[in-house]
């Protein structure tokens, strides 16, 4: 060390320039207050923003952290080891994939809430649609939709549209979404003519789209959340799902849309 | 629960999309890219410096951006719909959209250095000759710079083939229509279908690899 010393230096520019990047890496991890990851649906968006910063009012020492997308893509990365330590999931079937995974502590497992699936247009749409079946006009070119495969509400959507023997005629238009947020989006923007989402999304968007009909599906849609196995704090995650049970968090829940559990 | 579609329909559309993205990119940017290199006009760099953005910009900034001049209510978008009697949007035309203008810059850039390589002097002594600009352009000029041209050209493709932010923003993910190996990949990803999704990766590095051995070959041969 002594030789790279330049003279009238204080020290190696380089020994310097390292040690700062080391105490600018180490230094967050100090100061961080306790922090609580919940994953949640997509749906969930708007009210678990507003249940987390209540969270964060009732109990100041902890910090939420909010992370939205399809409930299929969350559990998803909590399976290749995301660091959540509650999930929020909008159907039954992902939470129950998630329990036979052994990702989740079924002994936390509660409903919280629940949804309703309805045929939405945009709110500058003029095309007059008035239930299911006038999805099937020719005018009508492009459904947005969310994918199956991953999304709890493209699974009831097809459910609804499978019992009303519509599936099949309805598949060639379908546009395929990642997320509710998504659909809501290409319908505020005008780029589909009808889109499946939940209610509660059609309250968030206000008069950017307009509910034609509800879906009937065959059992309600039941918003289950959860611990996660792997988290470091179960003992803290239990206490958010606790406050999301208790009264005053189900009145921001019905606030939003969303139906008692 | 693994379902391995051997299903060779996203590799089609990403070729597809990747050849014509990179032909229409070619065709704009091979005239603008002699422009800038051989004129001396007022403003030349600042040009130069936005055509060059899609290169730097995040793909989700250039797609959003398309989204709303391509959309419904976009000009273009527009524009497309009363000329096409379809949308643009969500459609494989609009993701070869997308991809030709990721993959601009690519073919802008190399093509201006070629050209900036070429001797002037071996110009000013064809024109000195007779010939037409057009004609000391196409005999002289473009036969010096083919090979950086080309070596854009061949990255612009890679890049075409590889694009997959402004390409789902604009087109959408829709399988059989504009479901390219990179949108297909994340959607075999996001379902837990890691069977399917490593077919796909298997399937893109294969034609990519085969894609580089040519290229190598076609840059090795001798000048014209």
């Amino acid at each position: 060390m002594k030789a790279l010393r330049h003279s009238g230096q204080r020290g190696n520019p380089l020994t310097v320039l390292l040690l700062t990047m080391m105490a600018w890496l180490a230094g967050p991890a100090a100061a961080a207050a306790q922090e609580l990851i919940v994953s949640a649906a997509a749906s969930l968006t708007s009210a678990f923003k507003a249940i987390g910063a209540a969270y964060e009012t009732a109990h100041p020492e902890v910090k939420v952290i909010l992370n939205f997308a399809a409930s299929g893509a969350l559990l998803q990365q909590i399976e290749r080891g995301a660091p959540a330590d509650v999930f929020a999931s909008a159907d039954a079937a992902t939470m129950d994939q998630g329990q036979a995974g052994g990702l989740i502590d079924p002994a936390t497992r509660r409903d919280f809430a629940t949804n309703r699936l309805v045929v939405a247009v945009p709110g500058t749409s003029s095309r007059g649609l008035q239930g299911l079946a006038d999805l099937s006009r020719d005018e009508i070119k492009r459904i947005a939709i969310g994918n199956p495969a991953f999304m709890p509400a493209g699974r009831y959507a097809r459910e609804a549209l499978v019992v009303a023997g519509l599936w099949a005629n309805l598949e060639p238009k379908f546009i395929y979404a990642n997320t509710v947020l998504q659909i809501v989006d290409y319908l505020a923007r005008g780029e589909v003519d009808a889109g499946f989402v939940f209610i509660t999304d059609t309250a968030a968007a206000g008069d950017k789209t307009r509910v034609i009909t509800e879906l009937t599906i065959q059992a309600p849609i039941r918003y289950p959340i959860a611990v996660v196995a792997a988290s470091r704090q179960p003992a803290l995650a239990g206490g958010f799902v606790a406050f999301v049970l208790s009264a005053a968090v189900q009145d921001i829940l019905t606030g939003h849309g969303f139906g008692k559990p | 629960m693994i379902v391995v579609d051997v299903d060779l329909t996203p590799l089609w559309l990403t070729l597809k999309v990747a050849s014509l993205a990179t032909l229409l990119a070619f065709s704009a940017s091979v005239g603008i890219a002699f422009l800038l290199a051989r004129s001396r006009f007022w403003g030349k760099e600042w040009l130069d410096a936005v055509l060059t953005l899609p290169l730097v910009l995040p793909p989700t900034v250039l797609g959003y951006y398309l989204i709303v001049v391509v959309g419904r209510r976009g000009w273009i978008g527009q524009w497309w719909e009363g000329v096409f009697g379809f949308p643009l949007m969500f459609t494989w035309q609009g993701a070869v959209l997308a991809a030709a203008v990721v993959s601009f810059p690519l073919i802008l850039k190399s093509a201006r250095a070629a050209y900036e390589g070429v001797e002037p002097n071996y110009e000013k002594a064809a024109q000195t000759l007779g010939q037409t600009e057009l004609a000391v352009f196409l005999r002289i000029t473009l036969p010096l710079a083919w090979r950086g041209i080309l070596a854009g050209t061949l990255l612009a493709f890679a890049r075409a083939m590889g694009e997959f932010g402004a390409t789902l923003m604009v087109a959408g993910n829709l399988p059989g229509k504009t479901q390219t190996l990179s949108l297909a990949v994340y959607d075999a990803v996001q379902a837990g279908n890691d069977g399917q999704a490593t077919l796909l990766v298997l399937m893109t590095s294969v034609t990519c690899v085969i894609i580089l051995v040519l290229s190598a070959k076609l840059l090795k041969t001798k000048p014209l």
